[in-house]
Order: structure tokens, then C-alpha cells, then sequence
């Protein structure tokens, strides 16, 4: 059991020994080891989302009473591999008007500031890159860089559909982050901490979303508009704005956009779990990195099932949703939890 | 100083949400539209020349393709039109025969509304369920016709063949089936609170507006007018079958939606009741193989067809082709007022005016 | 002698001819009376609905003929088929936009494709053709855009 608990942490560790072995110094050894958690984070993140696409498409399937794809491997399962090669050599199309710097540059921009969300997720006990005391608040100002990716896109490509999606996007994505920052405020107040492995480790006993419900749905609303998902996927919503910032994309470049989407799905999720649902804690018969993989996949198959099965909201009501409401609860939610604290404590 | 100007957004002709080739030139100002210009004609057959180079018979195909949606109940208008021209009695079972199939169609239009709708708000599973649902009207009609939304299967003087055997416990099982369809429909879609947010309140027309600009069909009877051709002078034999009109006194989008749902309800008491009292007997009257109506004979023949009131203005000039065909398009008319209701509304709104007006633009452009 | 044709001629003496040819009661006046009589019909008659509008090309009496079916929807049983004939050529006839608005695209449809041109209407352009075609394809001499004569 321990071998297993201890897969990933351990090899770190051997790599390092051997590192040091080669008489490198200590830091070079530090470095290189960064840089393999990093390829392999990256590894991890495109064989999910892999797994994730294909998924989506079998379960919208399964949803909507069809198949899903089913021709290529067993259930279909090699689809999104031919669909990513497909994508690759399809032609990568600039538009002449379009500011070509920011157009090249905003898909970039939009992955790796998901990818640097990993940088402070918790995989598994101890399975962080760094583990510092604003992880949690460094985790909430890196995913609100998506938004000014996505309105490089919007802007760049010189098109109106665009630059609507891309204002949507703006417009969406700053109103949900305060109730999204405000639930997880809860949290913080309890365990006292912005790191996520305390964040983790208070939750030995119970696990928050017990004691803070509303915190948890409030997040959870936040997240999906964070995310852009269903139904407050307005900024793409592509049979209105055909593909907002996504648009005038195309090829690999698009796939970027797509990528960045389901990478930050991921984090958002993996995050859920480890603030809410008690993170790599679970019956020890399982490693700590698997319970955290099944609590976030829990919630990724929670998000695809709310996408396929709700229609788009209209975007006025989606900010007064946002404002009048969420903001409202989730505030009161921060004088309740200090309440509480005030009582117990 | 921040200034700001309106622009001009070209929706279409190549969008998902126009429901074919149709350019929506908006004006907006931000959000908001401040007017809509709608340009017409990507679908453009002219069909009503063609049927000047046409015998009364050849130009039966014609017709389906206008509404091909609901292909059988164009051609029945043409049909009836000229038999009505004619003067040509029509056998019993085949006017039974009719009926069936026409609001077997219109159930079939309206369910592609409601699912279209569902994609256009993005609640993509509802357009998988109507869709799963028409599947089964469409092998009905393929059961008569031997083709899937253009079976022809109308001729003059009655229908192409008679219903086969196999067609009598198909269709009785999609209609044992329509009350468990609407209550699903009822419980994914109507009683979605989001659509209802989407749908209520947007795309208003006062009751005489909608008079005034001619709208009809669903659309005309969700602003309270109980206006059904059927009812008003019962075409073919719809005097004998006992069924209502739905009406609402509050032409919105959500009222238009609803009154599709329930007008498929009233459809398919039609096809019970027809279903029963279907005749033995010929489904098809002799006629002669050059249709030669008198000289100057002309008629304007109606039927409430799936989007509205749905014309036919023959004028014969004595020989085997018409001098004049005209087609009143409820399509084209209906979306007439597609400007006037989306004024100063916001942009998601124009997708669910669109979606409610529901035209099919075979019959609009023609 | 249809009870309404004859109110019809009684409030405008001479001017309404009555003629049998379809399967409704038809008048045939002349376009320059066109509106007044639809003002009269809708105010007084109660035909609040145009139901369709379409136009013919006579070429060999030199005319075109527009023909207008009203219905009412208060009193449903009311019908008429109103018929105006104007030169071949030079046609125009009075638009009805005032009186009916939903005329307004049924106008500009004949204007698109039989050539008549309807007099005071808020935007007369093509509505089916594109705006730089030429010709009127629904006029019996109308050879086809590439066919050479």
C-alpha cells in the first residue's frame, strides 16, 4: 500500500538522490526536478483531457438517448486522438485584419495560465509543486488571467461576434470571481490558512462542504460561470455568437482554446474537492491521488450533466443572478461562518 | 470623452440559428437592437414561374419543397386547390387518408419547432428528444410514401397509394405515446425555469398588430385570436372531427411555444378520431391524364397549413399549365414582424423571435 | 347578387364593378380609387385581415392585374377578392401600407418580381431578388437571366 501511496513522491525523491549522486549541485538537482513535475503535470493534463473530451461526447450521448462516437477503438475511445491529429494539420488561418500579435498570442496565454493553475493544486498528499501560504489566493488571481486571454482572442481577431463573446466573457467572468473568492472566504476563516495543504489536513474529521453548505453551492454556481459551461456558457454560446472569442480559430489554435477549457475544468474541480469534499482523505484502501482524482472527476461528470441538460440563461439575468444574488449569499455566508466561529471558539 | 456608436452586426446568411440561408442585418447599439433588416432570397427557387412551364400535375413535387418541414400539407393545399378548380369530388378514404397524414406532418413541424427552439436557447438535448420523436412520423410518411419529408404522396383526386397494413399499428403506437412525449417535454423543457426566462415577456405583439400585419397560425392564436381555418371554413372534412383550437391572450414567445404544444395534442385527437372512422373504399378518384381547367377560371384556396395560413391562387388560362400560381407563404408574412418585435430587445432575444416566428425558408423565399 | 358588393356600390357609385370568377365575391375598380376603398372596407366593413395580395400579367390585354383577398376576423364569414388592373406600360397602383401594414412585404414582393411599382411605400426594394438583377422575372417576356434571345 505505501509503495503505492507513495509512487509519485518517492520517485521525485530517487530522482533527486540520483541527481545529487552526479554530483550536481543542490539547486541544479532542484531545478531539473521542477522541470519534470512540470512535463509530467503537463503529460497528466492532455491524456485528461483526452479522456475528458471523449467522455463529454459519450455521456452527452447517452444524455440526449444517441450514441456518442463509436467507430473508432473500443467504444469510440481513439476519437479525440484522431480528432487532435486532425486539428493539427489543419490549416492555421490569420485573418488579414486581424492584430496578429495578440490573435497568436491569446491561446497561449489562455493554456498556460491553466496549466500554472497546477502549480498549487493539491494532487494527492504532498503532491504539490509548491506549497507556500497564498497557494489558495494565488490559485483565484491566476484563473482570472483566463478572462484577459479570452479577450485578446475576442479583440485580436478583428470580428464582431468575436469582440461581443469576448466583452460577455469580460463581463461574466469578473462578476462570478467576487462570489467565487467570497465562498471560498468561509473556508479561510475556519481553518485560518490560505494554504491548501491545511486547507486539506483540517479537514481530517469532517469535511467543509458540511460545514459550509452554502459556501459550497454558492462556489460551485461560480465555478460553472467561471468555467464558461452550461447554461452560462455565453460567451461562446455558438448558436448566437456562432463561437465567440473562438470564432475566427482555427486548427491547433482553436484545439489551444479547447484545451485551456477542459484544463481548467479540471483544476476547478480538483480544487472542489480539496476545499470542500476533504481532498486526498478516504478510506485508506485507495492512494491518496486516486481519492483525489475520483472526488474531482465526481464533480466533472456533475458539470457535464448540468451543460447537457439546461438551456443558456440570458446574459442580464446572468448578472443580476450574479450580483443580487450570489454576492449577497455568499457575503452573508462570510457573517454567518464569523458568527459561528465567535461562538464556538 | 467616451462616445459610442451603433454598428451593424450581418447575422446570416450562414448562421446556426437562421434556420437556412436568411441575412439579419442588425442594427445594434451594444446589446440592444435597435433595428432589424432582413434580407431574403438565399433559398430562392422561383417556384411560382416554374409552375407557369408546368402541367397542374408535375407541379405537385414543387409544392412539397416549399414547406418541407411539413411537405404533405402543402401539396394537399395545391391538390385540393385544383380539384377545387376542377371541380374533381375527392373518394372518402382518401380525404380521411389526408387528414391523417397532414396533422401527422404538423405534428412532425411542430415538433422540429419546439427542438429547434431547444438548440437555439442551447438546451441541445431537446432538440435529440423532438428529433427521436419525429423520427417515428417520418417512417410513417415513408410507409406511404416511400420518402422520408418529400413523399409526394398527395395527388389530385386523392392520395398516390393506400395506407399499407404495416401503417395501422405504427401509427397507433406513436399516438398512445404523445401523452408520455408532452409530459417529457412538459418536464424537461416547459418547466425549465431558464427557458422560461428566456422565452417570457420577449417578442411581444399587441393583438391588433398581429391583425394588422397579417400574422397568422399559432402565431395569431397566442395573441387571442381563435383563428383556425379548420374551424372557419372547414376545408376537405374537417367539419366532422371534434377538436380545439388553443388559444393565449399574450402573443410572447412562451405563448407561441405553448401553443405548438398543445396544437399537437389537438393533432393527434384529429389522427385518433380519422383513424376510426376511416372508410373502405377507392383513395384515388379517376381524373383525366391532361388537366384542362376552363378558360379564366381562377380560385384562392386556404388551409391552416404547420406555420399559418397557407394559399394557393391558381388562374388557369384554359390550357394544361396555369397562367398564374401564387403561393401565400405564412413564412413570409409571419416573419414580417420579426423587426418591429425585436426592436430595442437584446440580442439573445432576436434567436428566440426568430425560433417562435418559425419559418421555414423553402416557403419563405420560395 | 352578393349583400355586400351591392353596399359596396352604393358607397361608391359606379366606381365598383362586380364580376363572378373565383370562389369568392369579386370587385374590380380602378387603382386610383384603390385605398379609398380599402380604408372603406376595413372602417366600415370590418375586413381587418389581408390575407393575400398577389399579381397578374395580362400581356396580351396590355395590363396587370393585382388582386387583394380580404377577410374579416370579426364577422367570419365575410369575403372579397378586390381586383385592380393598371397599364402594362407604365404600372403603378397605390400601395396599401397605410391601410394594411402586412401588405408591406407582399408589395414589395410583387414589386421584385412582376414590376409593379406601388406608389407611397415606406421602402420599395427587392425582397427576394438581389438588389442588382435585372429584369421581372414573373412577366410572361421575361427570357431568363443567361438565355440569349
Amino acid at each position: 500500500m505505501n509503495v503505492i501511496e507513495n509512487l509519485f513522491t518517492g520517485l521525485g525523491a530517487m530522482i533527486y538522490d540520483f541527481l545529487i549522486w552526479l554530483t550536481l549541485p543542490d539547486w541544479l538537482a532542484a531545478v531539473i526536478l521542477l522541470f519534470l513535475k512540470w512535463l509530467l503535470i503537463i503529460l497528466v493534463v492532455i491524456v485528461d483531457v483526452i479522456i475528458l473530451i471523449w467522455l463529454e461526447r459519450k455521456i452527452s450521448g447517452y444524455i440526449q438517448q444517441r450514441l456518442g462516437p463509436n467507430r473508432l477503438g473500443p467504444g469510440g475511445c481513439f476519437q479525440t486522438i484522431a480528432d487532435t491529429l486532425k486539428l493539427m494539420g489543419k490549416e492555421d488561418i490569420i485573418p488579414r485584419t486581424a492584430d496578429k500579435v495578440l490573435f497568436v498570442i491569446a491561446p497561449a496565454m489562455f493554456i498556460i495560465v491553466a496549466v500554472m493553475l497546477y502549480a498549487v493544486v493539491p494532487m494527492g498528499k504532498d503532491m504539490m509543486i509548491v506549497d507556500f501560504d497564498l497557494s489558495m489566493l494565488f490559485f483565484i488571481s491566476v484563473a482570472s488571467l483566463g478572462t484577459l486571454a479570452l479577450f485578446m482572442g475576442g479583440w485580436g481577431s478583428d470580428n464582431k461576434w468575436s469582440l461581443m463573446g469576448a466583452m460577455r466573457a469580460v463581463a461574466q467572468m469578473i462578476s462570478y470571481e467576487v462570489p467565487l473568492a467570497f465562498s471560498l472566504l468561509g473556508v479561510v476563516m475556519i481553518t485560518g490558512s490560505l494554504q491548501f495543504s491545511e486547507i486539506v489536513a483540517a479537514q481530517e474529521n469532517i469535511w467543509f462542504v458540511f460545514l459550509q453548505p452554502i459556501a459550497f453551492v454558492t462556489y460551485f454556481i461560480a465555478a460553472t460561470a467561471e468555467l464558461n459551461r452550461g447554461p452560462f456558457d455565453m460567451p461562446e454560446a455558438e448558436q448566437e455568437l456562432t463561437a465567440g472569442p473562438y470564432t475566427e480559430y482555427t486548427g491547433m489554435r482553436w484545439a489551444l482554446f479547447f484545451l485551456a477549457e477542459y484544463t481548467n475544468l479540471v483544476a476547478v474541480c480538483l480544487m472542489c474537492s480539496a476545499v470542500f469534499f476533504g481532498g486526498w482523505h478516504g478510506p485508506a484502501f485507495l492512494p491518496s491521488w486516486a481519492w483525489m482524482f475520483i472526488k474531482a472527476y465526481f464533480f466533472i461528470l456533475v458539470f457535464f450533466w448540468i451543460k447537457w441538460t439546461l438551456p443558456r440563461i440570458r446574459m442580464d439575468k446572468l448578472m443580476e443572478f450574479s450580483w443580487k444574488f450570489l454576492v449577497p449569499v455568499s457575503l452573508g455566508n462570510v457573517l454567518l461562518t464569523g458568527v459561528g466561529l465567535m461562538l464556538f471558539r | 470623452m467616451i462616445t459610442s456608436e451603433k454598428y451593424v452586426l450581418n447575422m446570416g446568411p450562414q448562421h446556426p440559428s437562421t434556420h437556412g440561408g436568411m441575412h439579419l442585418e442588425t442594427i445594434m447599439d451594444g446589446e440592444f437592437i435597435d433595428d432589424v433588416i432582413v434580407h431574403l432570397g438565399y433559398d430562392h427557387r422561383s417556384v411560382e414561374k416554374i409552375a407557369e412551364s408546368r402541367t397542374y400535375i408535375q407541379f405537385i413535387p414543387y409544392a412539397s419543397r416549399l414547406d418541407y418541414l411539413s411537405s404533405n400539407l402543402p401539396t394537399m393545399a395545391y391538390c385540393q386547390a385544383v380539384e377545387k378548380l376542377m371541380q374533381i369530388e375527392v373518394p372518402e378514404r382518401a380525404e380521411y387518408i389526408r387528414v391523417i397524414m397532414g396533422e401527422l406532418n404538423r405534428i412532425a413541424s411542430h415538433l422540429l419547432f419546439v427542438g429547434s427552439l431547444c438548440q437555439d436557447v442551447g438546451a441541445t438535448t431537446g432538440l435529440a428528444y423532438c428529433m427521436r420523436e419525429r423520427e417515428k412520423i417520418l417512417n410513417l410518411i415513408e410507409m406511404t410514401g416511400g420518402q422520408r419529408m418529400l413523399s409526394s404522396y398527395m395527388r389530385i383526386g386523392g392520395v398516390s397509394d393506400d395506407l399499407p397494413p404495416e401503417f395501422f399499428p405504427a401509427v397507433k403506437a406513436f399516438l398512445d405515446g404523445v401523452p408520455n412525449m408532452l409530459k417529457e417535454f412538459n418536464g424537461l423543457i416547459s418547466g425549465n425555469e431558464i427557458l422560461q426566462g428566456r422565452l417570457k415577456d420577449v417578442g411581444v405583439i399587441s393583438k391588433e398588430e398581429a391583425i394588422a400585419w397579417s400574422l397568422s397560425g399559432p402565431n395569431l392564436r397566442a395573441a387571442g385570436v381563435p383563428y383556425d381555418i379548420r374551424k372557419e371554413e372547414p376545408y376537405g372534412i374537417y367539419d366532422r372531427f371534434d377538436f380545439e383550437i388553443p388559444t393565449a391572450d399574450y402573443c410572447d414567445c412562451w405563448n407561441r411555444y405553448l401553443m405548438r404544444i398543445e396544437e399537437m395534442e389537438q393533432s393527434a385527437r384529429i389522427v385518433r378520431q380519422a383513424l376510426e372512422g376511416l372508410p373502405e373504399g377507392e383513395f384515388r378518384t379517376k381524373i383525366p391524364r391532361i388537366l384542362k381547367p376552363e378558360k379564366g377560371a381562377e380560385v384562392y384556396y386556404r388551409i391552416e397549413g404547420a406555420k399559418g395560413e397557407l394559399g394557393f391562387y391558381i388562374l388557369s388560362d384554359g390550357t394544361e399549365k396555369p397562367k398564374r400560381l401564387h403561393v401565400r407563404a405564412p413564412s413570409f408574412i409571419n416573419l414580417m414582424v420579426l423587426p418591429i418585435i425585436s426592436k430595442g430587445e437584446r440580442f439573445q432575444d432576436l434567436i428566440c423571435n426568430i425560433a417562435t416566428l418559425d419559418p421555414v425558408l423553402g416557403e419563405c423565399d420560395r | 347578387m352578393n349583400p355586400l358588393i351591392q353596399t359596396l356600390q352604393e358607397a361608391f357609385p359606379e366606381k365598383v364593378e362586380a364580376v363572378e370568377v373565383s370562389n369568392y365575391p369579386t370587385v374590380k375598380i380602378a387603382a386610383a380609387d384603390l385605398v379609398a376603398i380599402m380604408q372603406y372596407l376595413k372602417d366600415e366593413q370590418n375586413f381587418d385581415y389581408l390575407a393575400n395580395l398577389c399579381s397578374i400579367d395580362y400581356p396580351e390585354e396590355d395590363a396587370f392585374e393585382i388582386v387583394y383577398f380580404l377577410h374579416s376576423l370579426k364577422e367570419r364569414e365575410k369575403r372579397i377578392q378586390v381586383k385592380v388592373r393598371t397599364a402594362h406600360n407604365r404600372p403603378e397602383v397605390p400601395s396599401i401600407t397605410a391601410v394594411y401594414p402586412g401588405a408591406n412585404w407582399q408589395e414589395r414582393e410583387e414589386y421584385d418580381l412582376m414590376g409593379i411599382t406601388f406608389t407611397d411605400h415606406p421602402n420599395l426594394v427587392r425582397v427576394l431578388l438581389p438588389d442588382n438583377f435585372e429584369g421581372h422575372p414573373l412577366r410572361k417576356d421575361f427570357k431568363g437571366v443567361n438565355v440569349k434571345p
